[in-house]
């Protein structure tokens, strides 16, 4: 027999995913795959789709399992030797709060997203890329849950996750943000998650919290940042990936492509700026600053990447000069809101003491000093009397991303900025232009967003008054307030053998 | 710091999370199956109507007729999670790299006969696009499941189908020496060959499916149910009469999956079935609707692969299938 020419190793790839698919002859490739058009993306050759890594299954069980047998070592021997009590101090857990209540079941809803995607695209390469980062994102929100495991054994407001991310009002910021994208079609979803979020914004989630871990001593949640690294960078290339594919198809493509990165920008820069409250007001050792985490990771990093995409007609996300103006006050107005409303979060929240008050003085050289460290050392004053601040009223919340209208003008930084608009007889209220017209391009969608304070007062959320209303989230006493008075720093001083001096010292 | 933790007796606030606290109705430490899987998926005060449904919600319970009142019972009694999961495929994936290696190494497919050759190129390798239809199919419960314990299931399932697929294709390809010329004529086979035919339609059919827990009945049981036996038991047992065992050792992977496989669907129909007469009876309808479908379908490609042992192999799947469902509890 004459021995036919062999395959290479693209050749080979094909075999193993695009040639399964064969030409359909009972049914219409509408009926099978009928999500695929009606958001208007047109793609002409499903084959041009270059998939960068060409991973098989049976590779991808290999590396896969190997990561998860190391990182499970690592879980276990942190369970068995009390590995909790290594943080820096107690403060540190109201992070993995945020982590696990914010972003887990974020990694949830990418899950069930890409198996959506992983149905609907009707080539094989973006199924079986959508299909990978689905299984990928279920890995992340249970090495999360399972890292995170053994200190809700230890601390307060940890315990129900889940149930609180369907009804605490602040966790309705990044769930109706991944809602939007989930309830969107297939395209949108992917450009939306893929590129805006995982490749432009991914940086600036996951850089605070894993380095934030390494800083502060956990060492269960480094372990599983590096170990999500690499799913991280294969997520990342394929936003990539899927942008451009998209832009060389078809012209008519760009416009569509431009809005939704438009939208998904600012609802997650909208949503990141939870974790720059973090970063400089919860993290007892500080990374950087968010300030300098967006020059670097977004006005640098970010810009070049748009440099790179303007070959195909795409330019720098609307609005962002806006997020720029803001970053010198951004998280102070934020973390000021989430101490205000402390009795009604479930993690704890506090002044900083005189050395983090000073290093917020550094990095925020223009705004901090003028604006925000007297109303918090204001606020210490109070507490010190008795007279801890907490504010008994409702939040009034932007109609798209639903953060607190607490945002000032960065022109005019005590003026708070308030945008309205009129559909269908009923007045919506927004905390920027840019939600504004988000909520304009899409007023039918975006006008039905659950917002938390509004279902209070429709009496659909426990009750009438504020108990009521944290019995309905499930929060306990220990779970919210002052970190001073709590149950997580008594037990953090008993178990470290400190005094309160000892420990504030 | 040295934390002297002998000097401590530290006394954990609980043991696991609410949310399993609750399934379970104990305090107690849970499995780590159980934490990455109980209570996950949002239920309630979703924000937007899906722009692809009227009438549905992100997530949603009528996405089937069938009624659970908790959907979290339909566990896996294999209990994976990702974790478990990756690590057992990666084992396997382990165990099935040697036998391919042991079959190239001694070069085992050039004394294949040439008719049993011809024969796996055109009845066994055109599995390859049923199993990327399983894929599709399978992501799709995952996808507008409900539940956790049923989706990420689902979802590994997928990964596993496409897995499949690929060991397939590679079958195909080292019977023709990397050419690719086995696959070209194997899938001309399942695209044009009148064998083929009936079948390529049903799944065809299956892709257009929409109740999902009906989808996961007619390809993770039924279809399943009766392939695999013809395939990975009879034709797989024709394939060494003549002391040929590389078909055999290629395909262990499959024989193996499917064994666990049974176990994780038929304890979904159990349990689904145990839920209410209207399961039951809606689980048989929908085994009445496409057993004999597919049965009729893959007679013509049971009558190539088999030859006179064709009737007697469907009726062994066949008789395996119901046993299954008897032992399920379908009525």
């Amino acid at each position: 027999m004459e021995q036919a020419k062999k395959m290479n190793m693209k050749e080979k790839y094909n075999a193993m995913t695009g040639d399964l698919a064969w030409d359909f002859s009972y049914k219409t490739e509408a009926e099978i795959f009928p999500l695929s058009d009606f958001e208007g993306i047109k793609i002409e050759d499903w084959s041009k789709w270059q998939d960068p890594f060409r991973l098989t299954m049976d590779a991808y069980w290999k590396y896969q399992g190997e990561k998860e047998r190391k990182l499970y070592a690592v879980i276990d021997a942190f369970g068995q030797n009390n590995a909790h009590l290594g943080v820096t101090d107690a403060r540190y857990i109201n992070a993995l709060k945020i982590f696990l209540t914010a972003v887990t079941p974020l990694e949830y809803g990418a899950h069930r997203g890409f198996a959506m995607t992983g149905r609907a695209f009707p080539g094989v390469g973006a199924q079986v890329a959508s299909q990978m980062q689905s299984i990928d994102e279920l890995r992340h929100a249970q090495t999360q849950l399972h890292t995170i495991s053994q200190y809700n054994k230890y601390f307060d407001g940890l315990h129900d996750p889940f149930h609180m991310f369907d009804r605490v009002w602040y966790l309705s910021v990044p769930k109706s943000y991944f809602e939007d994208a989930l309830s969107a079609g297939p395209f949108e979803f992917i450009t939306a998650i893929s590129f805006s979020f995982e490749y432009v914004l991914t940086n600036l989630l996951f850089m605070p919290f894993m380095s934030g871990a390494a800083y502060n001593g956990d060492m269960a949640t480094v372990n599983f940042g590096f170990s999500a690294q690499s799913d991280e960078s294969r997520h990342m290339t394929l936003g990539l990936e899927v942008i451009k594919f998209m832009l060389e198809q078809h012209p008519d493509n760009l416009p569509i492509i431009q809005r939704w990165i438009d939208k998904y920008f600012w609802r997650g820069y909208r949503l990141l700026g939870i974790v720059g409250m973090m970063m400089d007001y919860m993290l007892p050792k500080r990374v950087m600053s968010w300030k300098e985490g967006w020059e670097m990771y977004f006005e640098q990093n970010g810009k070049m990447l748009f440099d790179d995409l303007a070959r195909y007609g795409i330019t720098m996300p609307k609005f962002w000069e806006q997020s720029v103006e803001e970053k010198e006050h951004l998280t102070h107005q934020l973390w000021l809101t989430f101490y205000s409303y402390g009795h009604a979060a479930a993690f704890h929240t506090w002044i900083p003491d005189d050395s983090e008050l000073d290093w917020l003085s550094e990095k925020y050289p223009n705004t901090f000093d003028k604006y925000y460290r007297p109303r918090l050392v204001y606020l210490r004053e109070q507490e010190k009397l008795g007279k801890r601040f907490y504010n008994p009223s409702l939040p009034q919340l932007c109609q798209t991303c639903q953060i607190p209208m607490v945002y000032t003008d960065p022109k005019n930084p005590t003026k708070r900025v308030y945008r309205e608009t009129i559909y269908n007889g009923d007045r919506f209220h927004f905390c920027s232009d840019a939600c504004k017209e988000i909520f304009e391009h899409e007023p039918e969608k975006m006008s039905q967003a659950w917002l938390p304070p509004h279902q209070i007062f429709q009496g659909n959320c426990g009750g009438a008054t504020i108990p009521d209303v944290l019995k309905h989230y499930h929060f306990t006493e220990n779970d919210g307030g002052e970190f001073l008075h709590s149950r997580d720093n008594a037990n953090w001083n008993l178990w470290k053998g400190l005094t309160p001096d000892e420990e504030a010292a | 710091m040295q934390v002297d933790i002998k000097s401590l007796s530290i006394k954990p606030l609980r043991n696991t999370f609410d949310q399993v606290a609750r399934f379970t109705g104990s305090e107690k430490s849970a499995s780590r199956y159980l934490e990455a899987t109980i209570g996950v998926q949002p239920e309630i005060n979703f924000h937007y109507q899906p722009l692809w449904s009227k009438n549905r919600s992100i997530y949603d319970k009528d996405n089937t007729v069938i009624v659970m009142n908790d959907w979290y019972r339909l566990l896996d009694p294999r209990q994976y999670y990702y974790g478990a999961w990756t690590i057992a495929r990666s084992k396997q994936q382990d165990a099935a790299e040697r036998n391919f290696s042991f079959v190239e190494k001694r070069n085992m497919l050039a004394s294949l006969p040439t008719d049993l050759r011809e024969k796996i190129i055109s009845v066994f390798v055109p599995i390859r696009h049923m199993e990327y239809a399983a894929n599709l199919n399978n992501t799709y419960m995952s996808a507008y499941g409900y539940g956790v314990s049923i989706t990420q299931a689902a979802s590994m399932c997928a990964m596993d189908r496409l897995g499949i697929a690929q060991y397939i294709t590679r079958i195909g390809l080292m019977l023709d020496g990397n050419s690719g010329d086995a696959l070209k004529t194997s899938k001309a086979a399942w695209q044009n060959n009148p064998a083929w035919q009936p079948i390529r339609q049903l799944t065809e059919n299956m892709l257009t499916t929409q109740d999902w827990f009906e989808l996961f009945v007619a390809q993770n049981l039924v279809l399943d149910g009766l392939m695999y036996p013809l395939m990975y038991q009879s034709f797989s047992d024709l394939t060494s009469v003549s002391g040929q065992t590389s078909f055999a050792m290629m395909t262990e992977f499959m024989s193996e999956w499917f064994d666990e496989h049974v176990r994780w669907v038929d304890s979904v129909i159990k349990v689904a079935a145990a839920e209410s007469d209207s399961n039951n009876v809606q689980i048989g309808k929908w085994i009445q609707k496409w057993l004999p479908q597919i049965l009729q379908a893959l007679q013509p490609l049971a009558q190539e692969a088999l030859g006179e042992a064709a009737q007697a192999g469907l009726d062994a799947a066949v008789a395996q299938l119901s046993a299954r469902t008897t032992k399920s509890g379908i009525n």
